[in-house]
């Protein structure tokens, strides 16, 4: 009884949250709004990506490059056939979720380190094909001027559309969180090989997790194109991986709202910081190693052991 | 039709060389790596970026002394300790605290650092194309196999093998080398029969730099110095690693090969798709031995 009361009460916030992104474009500026649903996107990517890094214990040092297979699947579908739109919505994080299966077979074989060095290089792979293919794919130009359908075309359109969208893979990731399958998988983050001695079959599961957690990368793919109109190849490299990485560890690896704090945080960065200097990356990088020097839980996971403390010195005071 | 009849002895004996001295360049920065990741365990990050300080600064210096062949002589030589010594001040202020860490900081700790160390070179350097002479006596080329081959890349194949055999001679005929190589294995057991390990660590991590500052040096008259020579590198090294067998030395000279080869090859075959084959070589490398090619340290 308390536990649902507790339950209630911490998603209030949550919700009061919501209603206020609800409103907000009215009265903000359409940079700003543009700004919201860019940050929305990314928040997307690292939710995602953390589901199987910070949930699944998986070194997915690639994940950008099925964020760009979704973008690119979206956008090919949008130019160059003449297809119904909706039809690119669903195909593109299929195609995603279809990569990070093949991938995904590949990779559950090694573990650790070689995990993470055979899907950086097949990321690779799929990234240095995009690049090239320049009749496809109009190589490193990428494909500008996507014509998307008209209700989701405006800035507005497109800010609600990802909104709508955001909260529904949200609430479907937090109940794969708490389901019976989430909790499998971070015991196997935990001990893998206890979990394999009691009969879980450990590589199936961290399959399923890589096949849905590049599902949801490929959605946040087409939410790109919708808010950009546009893709290229630099939103599927390598570096951009380590980058999403560290909007969870920024975040909070272990903490389930925690990288889509640390997607805001950095995105609203780039956007300031950016139009100071020329050296954002320089910044970047200092605060990373700040950041692994003083907060490895993140800000979010920082916050919590914060109440957590607190909340125990409390009882602790009401029992003295 | 047209592939068939550029598939002529001379084509791939002249490819077959330029795949090689290529795979030497590869192989000098990838044993640095591979040094480092083997006895500190750390997947350095910003290995590429001290390839690229090696290259600019050998651009500098040679500059500075006029930009002859001396000039490129004692850049050659200079560069690689100008990396060892920023990898020192790296290595003493920031990450010796943080070896208790799991691969995945240590990691991001160093993509800070890459990230870091690249701005800085925007800073120092600007953002232009640079480039310079290779000295009079490795210009032009030598006639091999009916075709012309740059005299850089011979000197290049004769670097790579000398890299190799003082590395051997460092590894299993020193007395730190021989430390190194225990710490690897066992670290708490080296450490234990009272050696400082963290001096081990941070030895090891320099020579791993310095090979990569080298490696920059050797590649700059090469190509043209630019930012983001960086990323392209430090993705190669990676890998050649990861199919060679992480902290292999042999293991880097091995992929390094592969690499090199499947890339000058298929430049010969698909010159669009060239940059596809080396990362499909590695893709099956691995699926075929998980581990690598040649033991792993780990």
């Amino acid at each position: 009884m308390f536990k649902e009361h507790f339950r209630a009460k911490s998603f209030l916030p949550v919700i009061a949250l919501f209603i206020i992104l609800l409103f907000l474009p009215a009265v903000i500026p359409r940079f700003y709004t543009y700004l919201l649903a860019t940050i929305f996107v990314t928040a997307l990517l690292a939710m995602s990506l953390n589901m199987v890094v910070g949930h699944g214990g998986l070194f997915q040092f690639h994940h950008a490059a099925f964020y760009g297979v979704g973008a690119y699947a979206m956008a090919l579908i949008l130019t160059k056939t003449s297809l119904p739109a909706w039809i690119a919505f669903v195909a593109a994080p299929v195609a995603s979720a279809l990569a990070g299966l093949l991938i995904g077979l590949f990779c559950v074989r090694l573990t650790k380190l070689y995990f993470g060095m055979l899907q950086i290089s097949l990321g690779s792979l799929i990234w240095a094909i995009i690049f090239r293919w320049y009749s496809l794919t109009s190589g490193d130009d990428g494909i500008h001027g996507i014509t998307l359908p008209s209700l989701i075309s405006s800035t507005k359109g497109s800010y609600y559309f990802i909104l709508i969208v955001l909260v529904i893979c949200l609430i479907i990731m937090y109940l794969i969180f708490r389901s019976p399958f989430g909790e499998t998988l971070q015991a196997i983050r935990d001990n893998p090989d206890r979990c394999e001695a009691v009969g879980i079959n450990v590589r199936r599961h961290q399959l399923i997790a890589i096949v849905i957690a590049t599902f949801f990368a490929g959605i946040a793919g087409v939410l790109f194109v919708v808010v950009e109109g546009s893709v290229f190849p630099d939103m599927m490299f390598w570096v951009y991986s380590l980058e999403i990485f560290m909007m969870c560890l920024l975040g909070g690896w272990f903490t389930f709202g925690g990288p889509m704090l640390g997607a805001a945080i950095m995105v609203s960065l780039r956007s300031f910081i950016g139009s100071y200097t020329e050296y954002w990356t320089l910044i970047l990088g200092i605060i990373l190693i700040l950041l692994i020097f003083f907060l490895p839980e993140g800000v979010w996971g920082f916050v919590i052991q914060k109440i957590k403390k607190r909340a125990k010195g409390s009882v602790e005071g009401e029992n003295d | 039709m047209e592939i068939l009849q550029s598939l002529n002895i001379s084509a791939i004996g002249s490819h077959l060389l330029v795949g090689l001295s290529r795979a030497m360049i590869l192989f000098i920065v990838s044993s640095g790596m591979s040094l480092v990741l083997g006895v500190l365990r750390v997947p350095n990050v910003a290995h590429g970026s001290l390839y690229m300080i090696g290259a600019f600064s050998a651009f500098s210096i040679s500059n500075l002394l006029g930009g002859g062949s001396i000039g490129f002589w004692m850049a050659l030589v200079l560069s690689p300790f100008v990396v060892a010594i920023i990898s020192f001040i790296a290595e003493r202020s920031l990450f010796c605290h943080l070896y208790e860490r799991e691969h995945l900081m240590l990691l991001l700790f160093t993509f800070g650092l890459m990230l870091i160390l690249g701005d800085l070179v925007k800073i120092f350097w600007g953002a232009d194309y640079r480039s310079i002479m290779a000295p009079v006596l490795l210009r032009g080329s030598v006639s091999i196999f009916d075709s012309p081959f740059p005299r850089y890349n011979l000197f290049l194949l004769i670097v790579g093998p000398v890299v190799a055999i003082l590395l051997w001679l460092f590894s299993n005929k020193t007395k730190i080398g021989k430390i190194a190589r225990a710490a690897a294995v066992d670290r708490e057991m080296v450490g234990a029969i009272g050696i400082n390990v963290s001096w081990v660590f941070a030895f090891a991590f320099i020579l791993g730099c310095f090979l990569a500052g080298l490696g920059g040096a050797l590649v700059s008259p090469t190509v043209s110095i630019t930012l983001g020579m960086d990323h392209d590198i430090i993705m190669e090294a990676f890998l050649i690693v990861a199919i060679g067998g992480l902290g292999n030395m042999w293991g880097a000279l091995v992929g390094s090969l592969i690499f090199g080869i499947t890339q000058s090859f298929g430049v010969l075959f698909l010159p669009q798709f060239a940059i596809v084959f080396p990362y499909l070589a590695v893709v099956i490398v691995l699926t075929w031995r998980p581990k690598g090619m040649l033991k792993s340290v780990w």
